[in-house]
């Protein structure tokens, strides 16, 4: 594609630390959501791992902080573009919810439901090996429902739409099926780096 | 929903280019555009657009922009608001001029989308009016304004653009900082939504994150379901 006449890089280079195609947004972090956001009670809330595991599990929210917690610090990436850096979540790692349910051999994939019926797909190696959280804790304080608080999904190695916010299930499955923006247009694994944004991107 | 032209607007999209055609600044912090882009593919109202400027080191910026046209229309319009240090939106309101030849991509977006069939309310504030003029502008050209009813909001006539267009249309218009026609300065009231609620099946909510909280909570107030409420929200993007 040719040059944008007149335009020229005014941001300093990230050194790297940014995904192609994404800026970098300082101390905000800009909200978007394409349902009304629900109020949770905390104590209705629950989380259930179900599908193909030897043991489907309930949490409630004093159980789910019972188990070990895990924090993640470093960068996330909206397609819409925005990068943040340097957030702070902590919430418990989906590995431990995992081990205490025991994905089937055929368990290939994960959905993430959310309270309000949002979905996002992901392939189960996406949110296993650390790179999943599932978190209600934000920058020390509880996470506002804005931001999909009580409790939301964090795999920050994706954009960030697959960090489905208020979620209650993930459900292991054996084939891929599109969750809500992946049947609305978006990539179904959405890795930030390769910039798989919209359906039509490698 | 039905949505008996599926295939509009549903397709994987790929970068194209657009031509800069018309440029006006009809505020000193809005610029509309309206542009010639090739190789374009059908849409519909509430679907955006990406925006992609590329630096001569290749370095690249990209926005996406809700479309303000119709289907219809030969060009595509859009309605870009001059963000203080918005890196694409300072560049479309200060640099681009007509003749310009951007980078594009679209139409985006299946979510917030009209399918101009199902009865809709749009429940839009400021710049965020720009998805409820393409669905004004789709309905009246299809003859079906009978199905859309939109309520506009802004702080006064000049934060409003559009507002002339979409009241002429039959829009609410509720100006939080201004009288006009007799209706006092304020936020749209649960008596003013309620009867235009009547037989609506789908409420699009388009604005900043303040104003669709407040939008997402008037139009339960008024006793419209949260689940039929489909909302855009922008913040600091730029």
């Amino acid at each position: 594609m040719p040059v944008t006449r007149g335009f020229s890089r005014r941001r300093p280079d990230s050194g790297g630390r940014l995904p192609p195609g994404q800026y970098d947004v300082g101390g905000s972090w800009p909200v978007l959501t394409a349902e009304a956001t629900p109020r949770i009670d905390p104590q209705s809330w629950t989380l259930a791992v179900e599908g193909l595991v030897d043991e489907p599990t309930t949490w409630t929210w004093d159980e789910v902080h019972q188990l070990p917690t895990s924090s993640f610090r470093g960068d996330i990436h909206c397609v819409t573009t925005w990068s943040k850096f340097d957030v702070a979540f902590t919430g418990v790692s989906v590995d431990t919810l995992l081990e205490v349910a025991g994905p089937q051999d055929d368990a290939a994939f994960v959905m993430a439901y959310s309270t309000t019926g949002y979905t996002t797909n992901l392939p189960l190696s996406d949110v296993t090996g650390g790179r999943a959280w599932v978190v209600w804790d934000y920058g020390g304080k509880p996470l506002t429902a804005e931001h999909g608080g009580p409790v939301r999904l964090l795999v920050p190695h994706l954009y960030f739409w697959k960090s489905a916010k208020w979620i209650s299930r993930l459900e292991l499955t054996a084939g891929d099926r599109p969750g809500f923006w992946e049947t609305n247009g978006y990539h179904d694994r959405g890795d930030p780096w390769l910039e798989q944004r919209y359906q039509g991107d490698a | 929903m039905s949505d008996s032209f599926a295939p509009v607007g549903a397709g994987a999209t790929a970068w194209t280019t657009g031509r800069i055609i018309t440029k006006e600044m009809p505020a000193p912090h809005l610029v509309r555009l309206r542009m010639h882009v090739e190789d374009r593919q059908r849409h519909r109202p509430g679907q955006h657009y990406l925006i992609r400027l590329r630096a001569p080191d290749d370095y690249t910026a990209q926005r996406s922009y809700s479309v303000a046209s119709h289907d219809e229309d030969p060009l595509v319009e859009f309605l870009v608001e001059r963000l203080p240090g918005g890196e694409v939106s300072e560049f479309l309101a200060d640099v681009a001029e007509v003749g310009d030849v951007l980078e594009m991509r679209g139409p985006i977006g299946r979510w917030f989308r009209w399918d101009v069939s199902t009865p809709a309310l749009c429940l839009v504030g400021g710049t965020g009016v720009v998805p409820a003029v393409s669905m004004t502008r789709a309905a009246r050209h299809l003859g079906r304004a009978d199905l859309l009813r939109v309520v506009a909001v802004g702080r006064s006539p000049d934060e409003l653009p559009y507002a002339s267009e979409l009241a002429e249309a039959g829009a609410t218009i509720a100006f939080t900082r201004h009288t006009a026609d007799d209706r006092p300065p304020g936020a749209p009231t649960v008596k003013e939504l309620t009867p235009l609620l009547a037989g609506v099946e789908v409420a699009y909510v388009c604005g900043s994150a303040r104003f669709a909280q407040l939008a997402e909570d008037l139009l339960v107030a008024s006793g419209f379901s949260p689940e039929a409420i489909r909302v855009e929200r922008f913040g600091v993007t730029g």
